[in-house]
């Protein structure tokens, strides 16, 4: 979500901007510019100095004073992430692999609970609807970490330490609460009347459901689905908790098990952090007038 | 063609709410029944229990002969128009019309001529080939109205079919909803919360309250004589003058002496309250024959009539309705009087009609 922040606020600033230059107030502009590319230095430095550092030459990397500028290009790095020393697929590799099916196995999951669910809750008058909507969203209220050690424990008895099953368990039931409450919004923005339509014209409930209003979700279950991936891919805390083993672990816990030994490739690091990055780069980009309607639902009142 | 009969309708759901405590209502055949209330008042979840969207609680709903109860919405053979059209977005206006056709599975000739024919009747031909997304309100109304037609349908239900349309739109569509059920002759109910609407469309009009059925008549009976304090001050705009009286000598007397004609048959013990219509009260010069005195308190002037807001001295100001040529200024000193027929005379504490 650190996303959403950076695209929602630069918005408002040029909204201001005609408005500050009518006060006449010059040097405020200057300030307001000023201190934004100090942000932004501040916040990209890091995404530049990773992009820099998967492309230079390891005696490049390792250089004092570091080398900014005029540094060998290499995609040695690249290679390195993908294929082992000695040829055939790394280990790394591998993890990326894990990543992309627990991601997405988790994300068909949420989906395929959510948005039906979602749909009841729209549609129909439940008893203590609220509530139960409230009690699902509550489950995201507390930090994952703090239920790090139950999980942990009851997935030890159930035998789902160290499973691809049990990440793609713990992050569905993480993405489900979230999948219910966005999709039920974009439920709510459809018409129930197209069911009652379908229904005079001799469609059950669910078929109406599934030929009228589920195309119409399409927009909406795609953005709501990207979220959920985003989550799922990023996700670390349970990923290095509850994995130990090469064919299970994810690329995050994976990446940063690179870091630790007696030296360290910075550049391997800094190329599977760009690879790793890339995939979120392009989803955030195309649910990004999503990201900032989550920023802002629920502000404006239709 | 077929009347609809309502028993003993109750619809409570899942989260407790009650939105129909108790309704009873017998539609005729070629009827067009109005149903008219308040928000919340429970006449679009009698309606759409009638389509079979809604299961009622207890009760039942007979269409013609048959007992609908257990009958899918597609099974009653009668054909829903929402306020908010309804129309598939993905089809052409064509293809709108033909679904519910083709659903049934009729012969694709017979849903062509049943398309045309639909056409013709609201003049859809130039927009046959459209999307809804490309048709005004207006218009998405009225091939919705055609989508109800193609089926033939025993029954039409109309849900708020108008509230979405501007003011002209809709008076335009009113008189068109009025002329394709006088042609049809087919039974419709329609639901509005739109009194104007109501008077001018309905043979019946069935006024509901919390739940039930607070009055059913002709639109006449409903102006002249609500059955209740609910009905009176519902309908009409300005509403029912609701003056309280107490019974005197030479009839019902009001606040500062104001003479009302009392109906036969009024109980002695009882507070009661008269519904005088604006246009039943007259502002005349101070001092004229059987006035009392009263002060105007404000005057909306509309073209064809005025309004006064005038001060009798009684705990509520009166609303009284004149012609144009009668002017009086606010503030001034006028009499008032009633000119109207015997007023309905309710009691203040069963809010019923007693006379």
């Amino acid at each position: 979500m650190a996303i959403s922040i950076d695209e929602a606020v630069p918005a408002p600033v040029t909204d201001d901007a005609p408005t500050a230059r009518r006060r006449g107030g010059t040097a405020r502009r200057v300030i307001e510019v000023l201190l934004l590319v100090i942000i932004a230095v501040a916040m990209l430095f890091p995404v530049l100095w990773m992009l820099e550092t998967s492309i230079k030459e390891n005696r490049d990397v390792y250089a004092v004073p570091a080398k900014f500028f005029n540094f060998d290009f290499t995609l040695d790095h690249y290679k390195d992430v993908f294929v082992a020393q000695g040829g055939g697929r790394s280990d790394l590799s591998g993890s990326f692999l894990n990543s992309v099916i627990v991601a997405g196995a988790s994300t068909v999951l949420a989906t395929v609970l959510g948005v039906p669910a979602a749909w009841a809750y729209s549609r129909f008058t439940l008893k203590a609807k609220k509530d139960q909507l409230f009690f699902i969203l509550s489950t995201r209220f507390m930090p994952p970490v703090v239920v790090v050690i139950p999980i942990f424990l009851m997935y030890r008895e159930l035998g789902l330490i160290d499973s691809k099953l049990g990440l793609v368990l713990i992050y569905a039931a993480f993405n489900v609460p979230f999948t219910i409450w966005m999709m039920k919004g974009f439920v709510d923005e459809v018409p129930a009347e197209y069911e009652d339509a379908a229904m005079l014209d001799g469609y059950t409930r669910l078929q109406a459901f599934r030929k009228f209003t589920l195309p119409l979700l399409v927009p909406g279950i795609a953005a709501t689905a990207v979220f959920a991936l985003i989550f799922s891919w990023n996700e670390f805390v349970f990923a290095i908790f509850l994995t130990s083993s090469q064919e299970v672990r994810t690329a995050p816990p994976a990446i940063a098990g690179l870091i630790g030994g007696t030296t360290v490739d910075w550049g391997l690091v800094a190329a599977s952090a760009v690879v790793f990055a890339l995939p979120v780069l392009v989803f955030a980009y195309l649910v990004r007038k999503h990201l900032v309607a989550g920023v802002t639902l629920g502000a404006v009142r239709r | 063609m077929a009347g609809i009969e309502v028993t003993s309708l109750h619809k409570r759901y899942p989260d407790g709410t009650v939105a129909v405590e108790h309704v009873d209502l017998s539609i005729g055949d070629g009827e067009l029944f109005v149903m008219l209330g308040p928000s919340g008042c429970g006449k679009t979840t009698t309606l759409r229990a009638m389509a079979g969207l809604e299961r009622q609680t207890s009760g039942d709903i007979r269409i013609g002969t048959t007992l609908v109860n257990d009958l899918a919405p597609a099974e009653r053979d009668i054909a829903m128009v929402f306020q908010f059209y309804a129309l598939y977005p993905h089809l052409r206006t064509r293809d709108n019309l033909a679904f519910p056709l083709r659903a049934e599975g009729l012969p694709e000739k017979e849903v062509r001529e049943r398309v045309a024919e639909a056409s013709r009747m609201m003049q859809l031909d130039p927009l046959l080939d459209r999307r809804p997304h490309r048709l005004s309100g207006g218009e998405q109304q009225r091939v919705a109205l055609a989508r109800a037609l193609v089926r033939r349908p025993r029954a039409f239900l109309m849900d708020e079919p108008l509230t979405n349309l501007d003011a002209e739109l809709r008076a335009d569509t009113r008189t068109e909803i009025k002329h394709l059920q006088a042609e049809l002759g087919t039974t419709m109910v329609y639901v509005t919360h739109d009194q104007v609407e109501a008077m001018s469309l309905g043979h019946r009009i069935a006024i509901l309250n919390k739940g039930r059925v607070e009055q059913v008549g002709t639109p006449l009976e409903v102006y002249d004589r609500p059955a209740s304090l609910f009905c009176a001050s519902f309908i009409g705009s300005p509403p029912m003058n609701l003056i309280p009286v107490e019974l005197a000598e030479h009839g019902l007397r009001g606040a500062g002496g104001l003479v009302l004609a009392p109906p036969p048959g009024l109980p002695r013990d009882r507070a009661l309250v008269a519904g005088v219509r604006p246009e039943a009260l007259e502002v005349t010069a101070p001092g004229a024959d059987a006035t009392v005195p009263a002060r105007v308190v404000s005057a909306e002037a509309l073209g064809d009539e005025i309004i006064y807001v005038v001060d009798h001295g009684g705990a509520t100001d009166v609303r009284v309705r004149m012609p144009p040529t009668a002017r009086f200024e606010t503030d001034a000193h006028v009499g008032l009087r009633h000119s109207g027929a015997t007023p309905p005379v309710y009691d203040t504490t069963t809010e019923e009609l007693v006379a």
